[in-house]
């Protein structure tokens, strides 16, 4: 299985995550909210580079609770909470926003 | 969620590359974590390599997990035992080990420091002290 972007193809897993971490592009996050039906904005982006950052300093993905405090922190309650974090990725930030990030799934995540 | 909050330990004492026990008990430490339970970790014998500044696995073809214990506070997973006569023992001190903080909520998110060393005899009583010991 795996994503197309313009022209060149991206292995993923059969949830989606992709299989070679390096593989990642801003082109490819964009392909893979389109298949899951994500339109990126602003704050999908900032949750998406703050994965990112997160998953190159520690090398883990963090839990979705880790995740939606730092946000709070670095943006404040408006965004950082569960109810607006569900609206920005429905089926779990944690989960969809990593696939999008092109990180493996988040460690403990069931 | 029960509301009787445990104390579980982790007790590490294998080197962090060669077996997976190392990197396996951080995960199951990162699972653990979300069922609010009061963790602690304890590194001894050669657990206390896997708490070393600077590794670099490039040669092995593992991955680098050390930086996984600096995240550790972010999961309030704040204490980590390490012995001091292991530390001794394979002529290390706390300058060789990675600096790892948390921030305290309760105290205006103030940086402290994550590791604590003890002697082999208060390590013993931080045992004693436990609901659960998980050995890796």
């Amino acid at each position: 299985m795996a994503y197309d972007v313009n022209g060149t193809t991206v292995e993923h897993d059969e949830e989606g995550y992709i299989t070679n971490l390096s593989d990642w592009s801003k082109e490819l996050a964009d392909v893979i909210a389109d298949a899951e039906e994500i339109e990126m904005g602003e704050e999908h982006w900032a949750v998406v580079n703050f994965l990112r950052d997160y998953y190159e300093e520690y090398q883990i993905a963090p839990a979705v609770r880790v995740l939606i405090k730092s946000i709070k922190k670095s943006m404040g309650p408006e965004v950082g909470n569960n109810k607006y974090m569900y609206e920005l990725f429905p089926y779990g930030p944690a989960k969809q926003a990593c696939k999008i990030a092109g990180l493996p799934k988040p460690t403990g995540c069931v | 969620m029960s509301e009787v909050i445990k104390k579980f330990l982790y007790v590490n004492r294998k080197a962090p590359y060669g077996t997976i026990y190392a990197q396996e008990a951080l995960e199951v430490v990162l699972i653990g974590a979300a069922f609010d339970q009061d963790v602690s970790l304890a590194f001894l014998d050669d657990g206390v390599f896997q708490l070393t500044k600077g590794q670099d696995t490039k040669e092995t073809g593992l991955k680098n997990f050390s930086p996984t214990f600096r995240a550790l506070g972010d999961y309030e997973v704040t204490k980590l035992y390490v012995e001091q006569e292991s530390l001794d023992e394979r002529g290390l001190t706390l300058d060789d080990l990675q600096d790892i903080q948390y921030e305290d909520e309760d105290d205006d998110y103030a940086e402290k420091p994550s590791i604590i060393v003890v002697s082999r005899a208060r390590m013993g009583e931080v045992m004693a002290d436990q609901d659960v010991i998980l050995s890796f």
